[in-house]
């Protein structure tokens, strides 16, 4: 496969980083990222794997746009309120590059649905807003061998990782099992900066794009932080945990379960 | 006593794990905590003693990120 003159115009900032060159412009084209979540992270960081020619990309969200989303979920505008989140970006994504394959999954993941859908991606970057899912998509990622990013977002705080099972710790290496129910504030009830997901879903991006390209180091066993109010980056160094329950060395979790008591988004989605 | 907490040097009084939590106003179920560069489990937060020199790293939940969150 040879890139096209349009694709050698379009990509040629990319093309002339020695890191990337026409080669590496080719494996992001044959890259397959499935984004889920289309919301605060989802929203840059589908429409920066749309810009860097991601060949396929899929965006899994059982949202709909609302008016409350627009302070910072920038992949959608006005008149897409009401509109199917999934629907509204792949509108957006498809206009900034119309040769991209967008595949959207209308649903909120979980353990049933999950495994299949990460089965056909390269990399998978985690952009939900609930506990459930957060772990949900690291014991899926886990248990299938799929590299993923995490990110999470809450007031003026945010924190990405990225995780290589087998190669580097998980989330659960970090935090075990999820907060109990309601102790932990949703960014509905405490607020969050509307600049905080362009932030981290950057980041999470850029380490989709890196795992594709094979070039650079990824966030593996370091827990970037970042507080927006102190303007400070700080990188919490992590092992790999014997008594992780999915990666340790005795592991207690070998198949996949929704995290009931961390709020079974199915149940709303459906 | 002199501690490292979150990369800087903090000077406290001999505390357990749970008590220092406490004293700075977090609640011990809203993060992991990392002693020495291992994840020590929930269970042992009262009856782990800080000791000169420990490396601390407090790491909160930070769940949100799509729309509903």
């Amino acid at each position: 496969m040879k890139l096209t003159e349009e694709q050698i115009n379009r990509y040629s900032r990319h093309i002339l980083l020695k890191e990337v060159g026409g080669k590496g412009q080719l494996k992001l084209i044959n890259g397959r990222v499935l984004v889920i979540g289309a919301g605060g992270l989802g929203s840059p960081i589908a429409l920066y794997l749309a810009a860097a020619g991601i060949g396929t990309i899929g965006i899994a969200d059982a949202d709909r746009v609302d008016l409350s989303n627009l302070q910072r979920q920038i992949i959608h505008s006005t008149p897409d309120v009401g509109k199917a989140k999934v629907l509204s970006a792949k509108e957006k994504m498809l206009a900034i590059n119309p040769e991209l394959n967008v595949v959207t999954y209308e649903t909120w993941v979980c353990a049933e649905n999950i495994q299949s859908m990460i089965a056909d991606y390269d990399f998978v970057i985690d952009g939900t807003d609930n506990f459930a899912a957060k772990f949900l998509i690291n014991d899926a990622c886990v248990l299938g061998r799929k590299p993923y990013s995490h990110g999470g977002i809450l007031q003026f705080d945010g924190q990405t990782f990225t995780v290589s099972p087998g190669e580097s710790p998980c989330y659960r290496c970090i935090f075990p099992e999820p907060p109990p129910k309601d102790v932990i504030p949703t960014c509905s009830r405490a607020g969050v900066i509307g600049v905080l997901p362009g932030i981290i879903g950057t980041l999470q991006a850029t380490e989709a794009i890196k795992f594709l390209l094979g070039t650079g180091d990824l966030l593996h066993g370091r827990l970037l932080t970042y507080n927006a109010l102190r303007m400070r980056f700080r990188e919490v160094p992590i092992r790999k945990s014997p008594k992780c329950p999915i990666c340790g060395d005795n592991p207690t979790i070998t198949e996949l379960k929704d995290e009931l008591d961390a709020l079974t988004v199915c149940d709303l989605g459906h | 006593m002199n501690i490292t907490t979150n990369g800087e040097a903090v000077s406290i009084d001999p505390l357990t794990v749970q008590q220092y939590l406490v004293s700075l106003g977090i609640d011990p179920r809203r993060v992991a905590v990392e002693l020495n560069l291992d994840i020590l489990p929930k269970a042992q937060y009262e009856t782990t003693l800080l000791k000169e020199g420990d490396a601390l790293e407090i790491v909160h939940f930070v769940g949100g990120g799509a729309g509903r969150g």
